[in-house]
Parts: C-alpha cells; sequence; structure tokens
C-alpha cells in the first residue's frame, strides 16, 4: 500500500509542477496578479507531495518490501539501517526521487525566501523551475518508476546494496553533491527569468548571486566528499581518476566557479551581462549533460548506472528542449551590443575575465577529454579512452597559470589600477613567497621543484590575501571590531581563495612526496617506511552484520613511541559473495599512513600488504572545505537583503509607472 | 558578423553535441565488433610476464579459458581481481593480457593483490590488443578448445556477469568438447 500512496504522490507532484510551469509564466506576461500569486503555493505544494513519495520509498526500503523492484536490487534484510536508507540513492531509479525532491527544495526556498523579490520576476523565476520539475518528475514517472513491483515472484531476500556504498560518506555524497548540481537550476531560472522580462541589469545579478554561491558551495562538498571516499573506500590510495562520472560532476563545477566570478563583475560594475546569463545556461547545462553521461550509458564508467536506451533518448530530449531553448531564447533577447562600461586593462574587472577564461577553458577541455570517445566513436574512428595524462597535461598547467593572477585579484581595484599600485601592495608578500618556494620543500623527504613551485604560488596567495585583511582591520580600535568591519562576502571571498592554495599545497605535495610499498607480510613482521615502523601483530577473523572479514591488526610506531593501531580489513559480503579491501587509515594534518590488504599468500597465514605513508592529503580536503564554506559565507552578506529591498521598492515603481 | 548573429554561436555549439550524443544512443561503447565473435584467436608472439620465455597463441589453447585483458593504470581492474582470483580457485582457467603496462608494475600487482593467471602474455605496444580490437582494459573473452573466440565481456567481471553471462556459456563449451 505504501509505494503505492508514493507513486500517486508523485503524480500530484508532477500535476502540480505542470500548473506551476506554466500559469505564473501566463501571469507574469499578462500581468495577472492572481495567477502570478499562486506560484509560492504552488511550489510548496510540489515539495510536499514529492517528500511524501520520498518518505514511501524510504519506508518501503527500511521495511525490507522486496517486492518493490528497488528495494529487491538494492537491499538485503541485513544491511544495517542506515545503509538501508542510503541504498534509496544507491540506484537509478531512487536517486532520481532524491533530484526531484532537492529540486522541490530549492524550488521552496526560492518561494518562500524572497519576498522582496518583485512579483513578476518570482513568478517566470518559480516556473522555469516548474518546468524543469516537470522534466524530471516525467522522466521519474514514464521511464523510471522507483515504486514498481515485482508480484507475482517477489525474492525472499534482496540482492544487497553494492559494498562500495555502504559507507558513511556515501549516505551524504549523493545529497551534497545533487544539492550543488540542482542548486544551479536557480541561476539558471533567474537568468531565464532575465531573458524573459528583458531586464539583464544589477539586481539581476545581485538576486541571483547567493543562490549561485550556495549551490556551488555545495557542490564543492559534495565533489570533495566523493574523492575522500575513493581515498578510503577503493583501497588503493588513489583520490582522482579523471572518470566520466567524476568529470560530470566536475564540469558544472568548473562552469560555476566561473559565474560566481562573472557574477561578481556583473553586480558590481554592470559589465559582462550576456556572458554571464550565458555561463548560468552553460553551469546548469552540464549539470543536465552530467545526467544524461551519467544514466544514459554512452560512455563507460566503474560508477555508471544500469543504462537503458529509452532513458537516454527521454534525457537528451529534456536537454535538447532545456539547453537548445534557453540557447535560442538568448540568441534572441541578450543584449548584442557591449555595455558602455569601460575598463582599463590593468583592473579587476580584466582579472576576472582572466579567471573566466582559464575555467571556461578547462571546463571545455574536460568537456572534450570526457566526449572524446563518444566522437571518435560516432565518427566511425573505433574506440577509444582518454585517461589521466590527458587530463592532468591540460588542467595543471591551467592551474598553475591561473594562481599568480588569482593572488592579484583580491587586491586589485575596479575599473582601473596600476601596475606600481600592485608592486607597493604585493612587492613584499612576493618576495616572501619566493623565500617559501625556496625553503618548504626543504621541510620534506627532497627538495622537488614541483612542491617548490607550488609553495611559492600557495604563499603567494595566502600572504596577498593575509595582508589585505590586515590592512582592512589594522585601523580599527581593537582587533574584534576590526573583524567585524570585514564583511561576510568578503570572508568568503578570503577563506575560497585560502581553501584554494591549501587545495593546491595538498595536491602537489601529496602527489610528489607520497611513499608506497607493497609487500608480503605475516604477523610479526615489521616495515619501516619514511621512519614509521609497521608492526603488523595478529590476524584475526570478524564478523560485521552483514559480512566476515580477516582483520590484519598493525602496531605503528616512530622512535619507539606508539603512534597508531590500524585494523584494515578484508570483507566477504554474505549476500551478493563479494569481496571489499576496507583500508585503515591514521589521519593527520601532515601525513597520513594508510594499511590496506591485498590477497593472503601461501598457507602460512602471510599476506599481501600495502603500505602508504601519504604527506599533506588531508589539505586538498581541507582546502576544499574551505572552499565550500566560504560559498556558504558570501551568501550571509547583509547587503543581498537590503538592496533586494531597495530594489523592490523601485521596481513597484515601475509597476505603479507603467 | 552582426553582433545578434554572434549569439547564436552557443547554440548550433549545442546543435552538434546534441547530434554527437544522439548518435552516440545508437552507439554502445561495450558492443564488440561483430567480425571477431566466431573467429580463431589471432596469431601473436610475446613474452611472457615474469620469464624470458616467449609464448605464441599455441601454448595458450586447447582448453576451454577466459583471456582477461589488463593494466596496472585501468581502475576497474583492480575491482574485478579480487573475483578472477575466485575464479581461478574454481578451477576456471584464466590467461592474462596485460595490455600496454609496465612489466615491473604489473609484478608488483600481482604480488599484491594475487595471481589468477594461468601466465601473462605481455602486450606492451598493444598489438595483441588491437588484433583482438580492444578498446579499454578491462575486457574478457571467453575462448573454446579450438582456439576460437566465442564470447567478448567489455568491463568488469563480478559474481552477477558471471552468473548470468559467462558461466552458461562456459558451461556449453566445457559440454560441447565432452563427447
Amino acid at each position: 500500500m505504501i509505494p503505492e500512496i508514493g507513486h500517486y504522490a508523485l503524480i500530484n507532484a508532477l500535476c502540480l509542477a505542470v500548473i506551476l510551469a506554466v500559469l505564473p509564466a501566463w501571469g507574469a506576461w499578462r500581468r495577472n496578479t492572481t495567477a502570478m500569486s499562486l506560484a509560492p503555493g504552488l511550489a510548496v505544494g510540489q515539495l510536499v507531495f514529492v517528500a511524501i513519495s520520498f518518505a514511501c520509498l524510504a519506508a518501503a526500503f527500511l521495511q525490507d518490501d522486496f517486492t518493490v523492484k528497488v528495494v529487491a536490487s538494492n537491499s538485503n534484510s541485513l544491511l544495517p539501517p542506515m545503509y538501508k536508507f542510503s541504498a534509496l540513492w544507491g540506484n537509478h531509479e531512487g536517486s532520481l526521487l532524491l533530484w526531484a525532491l532537492i529540486l522541490c527544495f530549492w524550488t521552496t526556498a526560492v518561494a518562500l525566501l524572497s519576498p522582496q523579490l518583485p512579483m513578476q520576476v518570482l513568478s517566470r523565476v518559480l516556473s522555469v523551475m516548474g518546468g524543469i520539475a516537470v522534466g524530471f518528475l516525467s522522466f521519474s514517472l514514464f521511464t523510471s518508476n522507483p515504486f514498481e513491483r515485482l508480484l507475482p515472484g517477489s525474492p525472499v531476500d534482496g540482492s544487497d546494496l553494492n559494498p562500495l556504498l555502504q559507507d558513511p560518506g556515501l549516505i551524504i555524497h549523493p545529497p551534497l553533491l545533487y544539492m550543488g548540481y540542482v542548486g544551479f537550476s536557480v541561476a539558471f531560472a533567474f537568468a531565464i527569468a532575465a531573458l524573459l522580462g528583458g531586464r539583464l541589469d544589477a539586481s539581476w545579478a545581485r538576486w541571483s548571486r547567493p543562490w549561485t554561491n550556495v549551490a556551488w558551495a555545495f557542490l564543492t562538498l559534495g565533489i570533495m566528499l566523493g574523492s575522500w571516499w575513493a581515498y578510503y573506500e577503493l583501497g588503493w590510495g588513489g583520490w582522482w581518476f579523471w572518470d566520466p562520472v567524476e568529470n560530470a560532476s566536475f564540469m558544472p563545477w568548473l562552469a560555476g566557479t566561473a559565474l560566481i566570478h562573472s557574477l561578481a563583475a556583473t553586480e558590481k560594475r554592470g559589465l559582462f551581462k550576456s556572458w554571464t546569463v550565458l555561463l548560468a545556461i552553460f553551469a546548469f547545462s552540464l549539470s543536465l549533460l552530467g545526467t544524461f553521461l551519467v544514466r544514459s550509458g554512452v560512455l563507460t564508467s566503474v560508477h555508471a548506472f544500469a543504462t537503458d536506451p529509452a532513458r537516454g533518448m527521454f534525457i537528451l530530449l529534456f536537454l535538447a528542449i532545456v539547453v537548445g531553448g534557453s540557447l535560442i531564447l538568448y540568441a534572441l533577447r541578450a543584449p548584442a551590443v557591449s555595455s558602455r562600461v569601460s575598463f582599463a586593462w590593468v583592473s579587476r574587472e580584466s582579472l576576472l575575465l582572466f579567471n573566466n577564461v582559464v575555467f571556461l577553458v578547462a571546463t571545455l577541455t574536460v568537456l572534450f577529454g570526457t566526449l572524446f570517445p563518444l566522437f571518435m566513436d560516432a565518427l566511425g574512428q573505433g574506440k577509444y579512452s582518454v585517461g589521466p595524462p590527458y587530463f592532468n597535461a591540460v588542467f595543471v598547467p591551467l592551474m598553475a597559470l591561473l594562481a599568480p593572477f588569482m593572488g592579484l585579484g583580491p587586491v586589485s581595484r575596479w575599473k582601473g589600477d596600476t601596475v606600481a599600485r600592485w608592486k607597493g601592495e604585493l612587492g613584499i608578500s612576493a618576495a616572501v613567497a619566493v623565500v617559501c618556494g625556496l625553503t618548504l620543500p626543504l621541510l620534506g623527504a627532497d627538495y622537488n621543484l614541483w612542491v617548490a613551485l607550488a609553495a611559492l604560488l600557495a604563499a603567494w596567495l595566502v600572504l596577498g590575501l593575509v595582508r589585505d585583511a590586515w590592512y582592512r582591520v589594522r585601523g580599527a580600535s581593537s582587533l574584534g571590531s576590526g573583524l567585524r568591519r570585514l564583511t561576510p562576502s568578503y570572508c568568503g571571498m578570503l577563506l575560497a581563495h585560502l581553501g584554494f592554495a591549501a587545495c593546491v599545497l595538498g595536491v602537489v605535495a601529496t602527489s610528489q612526496y607520497n611513499v608506497e610499498r607493497d609487500l608480503k607480510m605475516s604477523p610479526g613482521d615489521s616495515e619501516t617506511l619514511a621512519g614509521y615502523t609497521f608492526e603488523f601483530v595478529e590476524l584475526a577473523p570478524v564478523r560485521g552484520p552483514n559480512f566476515v572479514a580477516d582483520e590484519a591488526r598493525f602496531r605503528v610506531t616512530k622512535d619507539n613511541e606508539l603512534i597508531a593501531t590500524l585494523a584494515p580489513q578484508k570483507r566477504r559480503y554474505l549476500a551478493s559473495g563479494s569481496v571489499m579491501t576496507e583500508a585503515a587509515i591514521d589521519a593527520g594534518l601532515f601525513r597520513d599512513l594508510f594499511v590496506a590488504m591485498g590477497e593472503p599468500i601461501g598457507s602460512d597465514g602471510a599476506w599481501a600488504i600495502r603500505l602508504h605513508y601519504k604527506p599533506m592529503v588531508r589539505w586538498m580536503w581541507l582546502g576544499a572545505i574551505l572552499m565550500g564554506f566560504g560559498g556558504f559565507a558570501t551568501a550571509l552578506d547583509k547587503r543581498y537583503r537590503r538592496q533586494r529591498r531597495t530594489a523592490t521598492a523601485s521596481a513597484q515603481g515601475v509597476l505603479h509607472g507603467a | 558578423m552582426g553582433p545578434r548573429l554572434k549569439l547564436f554561436i552557443p547554440l548550433i555549439l549545442f546543435v552538434v553535441l546534441a547530434l554527437f550524443l544522439l548518435r552516440g544512443l545508437e552507439l554502445d561503447p561495450r558492443e564488440m565488433p561483430s567480425a571477431l565473435i566466431d573467429r580463431p584467436l589471432p596469431e601473436f608472439t610475446l613474452p611472457s610476464l615474469g620469464s624470458d620465455t616467449l609464448v605464441n597463441r599455441d601454448a595458450v589453447i586447447g582448453e576451454v579459458a577466459l583471456f582477461n585483458v589488463w593494466a596496472t593504470w585501468c581502475v576497474s581492474c583492480r575491482v574485478e581481481h579480487p573475483y578472477l582470483n575466485q575464479l581461478t580457485q574454481q578451477g576456471v582457467p584464466i590467461y592474462g593480457v596485460n595490455y600496454k603496462d609496465e612489466d615491473q608494475d604489473a609484478l608488483r600487482w600481482l604480488q599484491e593483490l594475487g595471481n589468477p593467471y594461468r601466465l601473462n602474455i605481455v602486450d606492451a605496444d598493444g598489438s595483441l590488443g588491437l588484433d583482438l580490437g580492444v578498446y579499454g582494459a578491462p575486457e574478457t573473452y571467453l575462448v573454446d578448445a579450438g582456439g576460437v573466440i566465442r564470447y567478448r565481456h567489455v568491463g568488469v567481471v563480478d559474481e552477477r556477469v558471471w552468473r548470468d553471462i559467462l558461466q552458461p556459456i562456459y558451461q556449453e563449451l566445457l559440454e560441447e568438447r565432452a563427447p
């Protein structure tokens, strides 16, 4: 019964979405206030029905209702309850429902949190989001119904969740990622609403900026969790593989990064209007393209969902309508004449433009690399796969090129600046950064030029930011009042840029100084790696809720002091029979110690053991967390609320005048 | 070009992309060039991993066996490796084709993760892979006792793939040979 309620609620949600997509937009066009005022209520109703549907599916999972097909193929009665719940989005049908739920959540958030937005703009925005919801809800209902029953002939027990997905990281990774993906639909909706209304001005940028930053922050955290999960769960210490599915999440992030910077120029200076609109369309289109790539089976990937050509055709059609439609609208309505606002070559505007160029080129190279196998196949040139060498070769130089200019950005002035002023502001920072680049790698195992370059660039970024923040704070009577003087958007920028510096340092240091060794070890053996002694104490069988495992217990010592006890496992999951490696990690700010079990060797209890010493690997994820928090912080800025009110006042003035 | 026309460029690019995606839906990236099914395993003479000897086609046929194309740079190969170990324990003969890889890395991998292979053919420049039509690891070929390729699986071999796809053909081939 419960699954049928869920199905029924989903149908209701689709009906509301259709009304939401049509009625308020019509109202905005005909200036019908009644039609427009229905939009927020419809958005809330849509959320309620999708939430009911989601809750029903969750109940089916938690109650082991194996008559429901997705439950039978993705869950098992032995599965711990929290994984039963997260199994909901470990499959195509359920994750699509999660996507729809998050879309409705964003729609409602826009409806409820923008009382000061002019009614026409709000109606258009909500209608666009309703249109997207129509697409996803009908995709779910017509091609991937999560409530499909297996009757008669339902199995006694389910075939279990893929053991790789039985992990706390995977409980929150998809929701965060989808918050980011789908969050870009808000920026997209604002852009379309602005094109429809023909008013592409600074207020449009100001309205969509906090939403875009928050979506970007969610996406940053989502990608970071995915990388962290791969690191400890896949069992071989890698953290980024340039897999098509990873790229599918990374491309919207890159485009989104360009967008949040371009929005800054549009809001503050009224520049790059058409360009910013295009980026907003582009970022969300890439989110949709990612959905298409993951679910249509056009590319092969380890992560890909079970695929079906009918689904692929549906998303492609949807993609064509949304992206094609918005690009036609863009071509017809975007301002064709460049704005009269001018800026000098040496200015913050040019630096933001440079940022945009770098991130756009990065997005396109990742897009090209991801789709290259498809292009070649479609042209009859044979089957190809594009691997990490291509991506590293294009991506690393781009980021290295970005960093020097990124250090200038925050201290530069709008409109026009001088190189002499930059020299005065940042001369000392530059000198200290060079010293850091020369000396910091000495702390590592051996002197490494890549680490030296990374230290130089990171120090350049950090010193420039710290100096700039200090100049803003120092005039105040006390440090506290000085810090209060910094606006949330400034603090957000500061955090995000510091995070980027930490990321650069972490990625380069861990790639260059990583030490790994694969050994045959028996209980009693010990091995020294980068000064740490790993002693294999004993091997013990353990039993988990739905698996049995061999556990190798290690003592790690340094200079005869106990650092950690590590217990990696080799698990065999009972329902599916699959064997999984569960690595044990001692995490630290400056190094991770990582032990994973390979295969048993011989019969005397010896095992192949993989030991890793990974310096500064955490910096990469800490950096990403800082970036994410930076994105959230900017949205707290009071000026969005204050200026929204003034914007409303002027917009109402326009309405009254008309 | 007029300023308005320039704004159509993104639309044109998207249309081109969408056409490729549409074509992509018809193509199956996992599909086998049909020419190779039921054709003999190509001739080759290549080194064997971990020894100085050369192996050729005759050394590896005569029995129903799996040919697994793998490499240490291949993420999915690591995922399927434990299952190959299990299959070997069940007595299924597996030959490895170490595709475009470094010998040292491959030997270390086998030492660490276990060695499910009868022997490994070193296909360092991918010439055997080219003849087989490999486009990415892992791929697994089911070859009958007469050295004829009977099935090709692209992607990871796991419990499900073995049980649902490979094992039925494998059993059939074994029985074919018995009388």
